[in-house]
């Protein structure tokens, strides 16, 4: 087996008693697409913050191309985040700036690129993500739900990452525009031959962008497989998830992570 | 044996330790990545003219109307000894001393400060502060430290301003209603400051530029759950900045004029 572009071994969180993660263990091939789906406050976020360097484990390992990012230093951290790009759930664009200078905002700050150029990398992006430079001069907050999605999308992009988060993509969107963003995302990482981790609790999102599916309940991976065994995982616990089931072994978690 | 009060302030010595603790150490990590490249340099002439310029309005008003009603209320209680002539010297050495960097503080406090706790608050709430690290944008270095450097170098400015415009305030009343001769209240207005005077206004003007911003900056980027967290972190900015005007005003004129 090829070496794993994402390797976590034994990565734990707790928040004072509540214990968010529990040694988890998970590889993540160069170019996959890997979904994590889990029922709200299940750690799903948390997981990635930490794979991220957002939260700092209490535990465990993360390795990204083999290299350890628990305990990097500022320098480190900014050299390995250069490798991520990231779709956030309510998208963050940042609202003092302009929908191109959110998409620039990476090339331009980080990478020193000038921003005549950027400005035309940000365009090339956002056409990618089916927006026109009609909307460049604007600000996120005349944009629509769907649209604002797709600028961070074009801005998650946008540096050409090697590595992409999504955070409940499709969340709080019509089904219509939940499958633009599906096939958005699919079309974005094929191209970019990128690694892909997505966390959502859309079952269909899920099963259109992903190589293969696991599932976080109660700060534990409880199943790992292909898209295509999901239906028949043998798991309770997935069987309720997918089913969208009240009854069952899985009880909802009320306060927020 | 059970203690309620004793327990009570035990609680909140801890608790005030512990906030003291955080800011400074927030303080520090903005200093420290601060002086490392890369310096984002737009963003502080962005801040400069939002602490500064912006705020020259509200901050002349009341540095304006402040040295009309000192010249006033000095006069009426000077007249009963016949020292209506110390009228211009206590104008000057109240603004530049005290009333300027303070009242100059206070409003840019309440102006500034608010505002920047709302701005990172809602950044925070947000996630666009955890899309600036995945950017490898350090939220340090691109939003607290222009701030902080903003608010040192910006204050003092207007802090100047402010001292000029309540002088100006103080010349009016005293010239236009008091009857006082112009010449003469400007040859004892400028006879009597000192540069001292004047610098140690500027150093406290410095100080407040600092706590303004660090208390706008760390209220906001800790705050958490929503519009409710933003608006307390909004409250908080401008109380605790507040406060440490009063305080450090005091420690700062004592450094300076004790004897």
């Amino acid at each position: 087996m090829a070496a794993s572009k994402i390797s976590l071994r034994g990565v734990a969180k707790s928040f004072g008693p509540k214990k968010v993660l529990q040694g988890i263990d998970l590889d993540v091939a160069r170019g996959e697409s890997l979904v994590v789906i889990g029922g709200s406050g299940s750690g799903k976020s948390v997981l990635l913050k930490c794979i991220l360097g957002l939260i700092q484990p209490d535990a465990g390992s993360i390795r990204i191309d083999g290299e350890e990012t628990v305990d990097l230093s500022d320098r480190g951290r900014a050299r390995v985040m250069r490798k991520f790009g990231m779709l956030f759930q309510q998208g963050a664009l940042f609202d003092s700036l302009k929908v191109w200078e959110n998409v620039a905002f990476g090339p331009i700050q980080s990478d020193g690129m000038d921003p005549a150029q950027a400005r035309e990398v940000a365009l090339a992006k956002l056409g990618a993500v089916g927006l026109g430079p009609d909307i460049a001069e604007l600000r996120p907050s005349e944009l629509s739900g769907g649209m604002q999605k797709r600028v961070s999308l074009a801005r998650a992009i946008a540096r050409e990452p090697e590595i992409i988060f999504f955070d409940e993509p499709t969340t709080g969107l019509d089904p219509i525009m939940s499958d633009v963003i599906n096939d958005l995302i699919v079309k974005c990482v094929r191209e970019l031959g990128a690694t892909a981790i997505s966390i959502t609790h859309d079952m269909a999102s899920a099963r259109k962008i992903g190589d293969r599916i696991t599932m976080i309940y109660d700060g534990r991976l409880i199943w790992q497989g292909p898209v295509a065994e999901i239906d028949r995982s043998g798991n309770e616990h997935v069987d309720q998830f997918i089913n969208g089931r009240a009854d069952g072994p899985i009880r909802m978690q009320v306060r927020k992570l | 044996m059970n203690f309620p009060l004793v327990t009570l302030l035990g609680r909140m010595t801890i608790s005030l330790l512990t906030e003291i603790g955080a800011v400074t150490s927030f303080a520090w990590t903005a200093i420290r990545q601060g002086m490392r490249p890369p310096w984002y340099s737009r963003q502080v002439l962005r801040q400069m003219l939002e602490i500064g310029y912006y705020s020259l309005p509200v901050v002349g008003l009341t540095a304006i109307f402040t040295g009309m009603v000192l010249a006033l209320q000095s006069y009426t209680g000077f007249a009963r000894f016949s020292a209506e002539s110390a009228i211009p010297n206590v104008v000057v050495v109240s603004l530049t001393r005290e009333l300027g960097p303070v009242l100059a503080g206070l409003m840019v406090a309440g102006r500034v400060g608010a505002a920047m706790a709302a701005e990172i608050g809602t950044m925070r709430v947000t996630d666009q502060i955890d899309a600036l690290t995945t950017l490898s944008t350090d939220p340090f270095r691109y939003l607290v430290a222009p701030r902080l450097i903003a608010g040192v170098v910006t204050l003092p400015l207007l802090v100047l301003v402010a001292d000029s415009i309540g002088i100006l305030g103080g010349y009016l009343v005293g010239v236009y209603k008091l009857d006082f001769n112009d010449a003469a209240y400007l040859r004892n207005t400028i006879e009597f400051l000192q540069t001292m005077d004047v610098v140690s206004g500027l150093v406290k003007a410095a100080v407040f530029g600092f706590l303004i911003t660090l208390m706008g900056c760390y209220h906001g980027y800790i705050s958490r759950g929503g519009a409710e967290g933003v608006g307390k972190a909004t409250t908080n900015a401008v109380v605790s900045a507040s406060i440490l005007i009063l305080t450090f005003n005091y420690f700062i004129t004592e450094a300076f004029f004790s004897r």
